[in-house]
């Protein structure tokens, strides 16, 4: 069974060790299998209905492990937003182009191909996907979130009511389900409308929640918008609960931040710019900003200079993961280094010393990634050798 | 013309509602694109100063462009208003829909221009190019330079598409700081040997505050770059990622800054300093970390000779004219 182990692996879980790494392994797998095939044509046909009879407790057999994908799962009233948001985070389309985004008809499944690899699912408002026609174990059944979204402009009891018959349904069979309430729009609300919003919410929910008997469902709320930062945060968060090896990426950066006086550290996807680690000091939206633009600076120029051209040779040797740093104007720096094909470590450093310590700090990455790199292959390499 | 003169007057003139207050913003005022729907309508004439470069100040009147205003700059000011211009910026509206009464009134500029200032340079920016759909851009932009040119009389008018939401915009107003700088030679002659020397596929000087390239020098590989915008987009990155640090380090744009920027990947090394006051130097040389290393420490060398030559009273370092050979390239390690 392929997900809700990694939630557990969080808690003292006898399996951790295993368990959870199976999955992380499918990063690295670039192949599909014909099982993994074979389940994404399953996958496919929301409306294939009917075939509800399976017994929900024997999910997937276990030799599918290696390939369930963690599905990140878009709901929410129609114009709530959640195209909006799956366009900006994981398609880099500039906020403002979203107003002329269509609304959406039937599932939009994106696969993201990353660190990890995963589904997010964007379903239209209007889908009455807890009728029976719909079999609940398509939809849930390797779910990893479920991210409903909310407009806070709007009247949203509605949503609220939906929601809540949501979590009750899918409490019901799949416990192991993160579930996260995005109260979206809120760059047009004022501040303090915005947390009387967000009191609100949270409160409907939890009251109606605890009225049907469950006192501590697994539901988390964030305050979004996608004019500003706060999605990418928000799904930062989503993510990292779906890592398995969280903590010890967690540990591994809060030995180096510390080593090396960084003031704030992430390990970032650089595709989607989510941060799937940092260091546990609290999260500074300013140094998260700067770091995630710092990406887009880098990104933009080296797609103006990575040319190719047989007359271009190298001068020399060079170490092959990208480096770079800036110095501002209040000796702030902003260091940045490849990890591999997905990730990259930036920290902002304030020691203005660090400027000649630069050696060290650079050494000393290269030991991170050497033990991030291990964090992340060894499990596959295992079962790589078990395999043959 | 004295190329010892420090202070150029700037005209910038258009029709109104035509977008020149809102560029003068962006490049000078350090305004984000999406702040300009702040701006007003421009009153009668607005002067600014902007330094540029140091030894150069550009005198900018940025005048408003409502009929009774533009009577006005054709009579009775006009001796005031057209006299010792150094460059005129006519700013077209793409979507206007009177091109005809625009051409005569742009016409009437250029006679007055003639009569005050017959050497004065001349630029036209059609302006708003993002409201055209891509694919006929560069269409309608070619009419419509063409018949600029055609109501130019003898002037020699330079002509682009510009909008403020791209990149387009670095590149008009590089084009017209760049007629602007009264040393250019000079150093263009410094930033070719420069490069010979370390081996660049590419140096760019920026100006500080504006982040406009004010020169450039490319080598025979570097050419081969596929991208030709990329000055401009350069122009574009280093300043949004300004305003970010601004944003994020509370202080204002204009004195937020990097003071040095190291890039290595495997295609190419990057390395982005202050050089002299005024300026920053964009190096990009192949890969090799020694190369790159020794790149970086000349171009150290170089800012230092610049620096001694402006402690020695030569505003910006850059020598002025008549020909001075930089001292500075003969000292170089390599």
């Amino acid at each position: 069974m392929p997900f809700p182990p990694v939630r557990r692996s969080q808690s003292e879980d006898p399996d951790r060790d295993h368990l959870p790494n199976t999955y992380i392994s499918s990063t690295f797998s670039t192949y599909k299998t014909s099982a993994q095939l074979s389940l994404e044509k399953l996958l496919q046909g929301p409306n294939h209905g009917g075939g509800s009879t399976q017994p929900r407790s024997a999910l997937i057999p276990n030799t599918q492990a290696r390939d369930a994908k963690p599905r990140l799962l878009l709901m929410g009233l129609r114009r709530s937003g959640k195209s909006s948001i799956a366009s900006v985070v994981f398609h880099k389309m500039p906020p403002n182009e979203t107003l002329f985004l269509e609304s959406t008809t039937r599932i939009q499944k994106d696969s993201i191909h990353s660190f990890m690899d995963f589904q997010v699912w964007d379903f239209p408002g209007q889908l009455e996907y807890l009728e029976p026609s719909f079999d609940l174990e398509d939809i849930f059944g390797s779910l990893g979130a479920l991210v409903w979204v909310i407009d806070a402009q709007d009247d949203y009891l509605d949503s609220v009511a939906r929601l809540n018959r949501t979590i009750l349904t899918v409490q019901q069979y799949y416990p192991g389900i993160n579930i996260e309430v995005f109260i979206h729009k809120v760059d047009g609300l004022s501040d303090e409308y915005r947390t009387d919003t967000f009191q609100d919410i949270v409160q409907r929910i939890s009251d109606e929640l605890s009225d049907a008997g469950y006192e501590n469902a697994p539901v988390h709320y964030y305050l979004t918008s996608i004019y500003d930062y706060s999605v990418f945060e928000a799904f930062s968060k989503v993510i990292q609960k779906l890592i398995p090896n969280l903590s010890t990426l967690e540990n591994l950066i809060n030995t180096l931040a510390n080593n090396c006086g960084f003031e704030k550290t992430y390990l970032f996807d650089v595709l989607s710019k989510i941060y799937i680690a940092s260091d546990t000091r609290p999260v500074d939206m300013a140094c998260y900003e700067m770091c995630s633009d710092y990406i887009d600076v880098i990104v933009d120029i080296s797609e103006l200079y990575s040319w190719d051209h047989p007359d271009r040779r190298p001068k020399g040797e060079q170490i092959q993961e990208a480096e770079s740093h800036v110095v501002l104007h209040d000796e702030t720096m902003i260091h940045l280094m490849e990890m591999n094909k997905y990730l990259c470590l930036v920290s902002v450093i304030r020691n203005p010393e660090a400027k000649e310590k630069r050696g060290l700090i650079d050494m000393n990455c290269r030991t991170f990634q050497d033990a991030l790199n291990d964090v992340f292959s060894r499990s596959w390499e295992q079962e790589e050798q078990g395999n043959a | 013309m004295d190329a010892r003169k420090k202070k150029r007057k700037v005209l910038l003139m258009g029709k109104s509602g035509s977008g020149k207050s809102s560029m003068r913003s962006i490049i000078f005022s350090n305004y984000v694109a999406k702040d300009v729907r702040r701006l007003g309508a421009t009153i009668d004439v607005e002067h600014s100063h902007v330094k540029f470069m140091g030894n150069l100040t550009l005198n900018l009147w940025d005048c408003g462009g409502q009929d009774a205003f533009m009577e006005t700059y054709l009579a009775s000011q006009r001796s005031n208003i057209f006299s010792d211009v150094a460059v005129l910026i006519y700013v077209f509206d793409i979507e206007s829909r009177e091109v005809d009464r625009d051409m005569d009134t742009y016409n009437a500029v250029i006679e007055a221009l003639r009569e005050f200032s017959p050497n004065a340079y001349v630029f036209c920016l059609v302006h708003k190019m993002d409201l055209i759909q891509a694919e006929h851009r560069q269409r309608i932009y070619e009419e419509r330079s063409t018949l600029i040119r055609s109501r130019s009389e003898h002037f020699r008018v330079d002509t682009f598409g510009s909008s403020i939401w791209d990149q387009s915009l670095y590149k008009a107003w590089a084009g017209i700081v760049h007629k602007l700088i009264p040393n250019l030679t000079v150093i263009e002659r410094f930033l070719t040997a420069f490069s010979k020397k370390i081996d660049a596929e590419e140096v760019i000087l920026f100006e500080r505050s504006t982040f406009l390239t004010v020169t450039s020098v490319t080598s025979e590989v570097g050419e081969l770059n596929p991208i030709y915008d990329r000055h401009e987009r350069l122009s574009n990155i280093m300043k949004a990622f300004k305003h970010c640090a601004a944003r994020n380090t509370l202080t204002t744009p204009a004195s937020a800054g990097f003071v040095v920027m190291h890039t290595k990947t495997p295609q190419f090394n990057i390395f982005l300093g202050r050089f002299t006051d005024n300026t920053y130097i964009f190096l990009v040389v192949p890969p090799g970390e020694a190369a790159y290393n020794c790149a970086v420490l000349n171009t150290m060398l170089a800012r230092e000779g610049f620096s001694k030559l402006a402690a020695a009273g030569r505003s910006d370092g850059f020598p002025l004219p008549p020909p001075e050979t930089p001292e500075e390239t003969n000292g170089l390690a390599s």
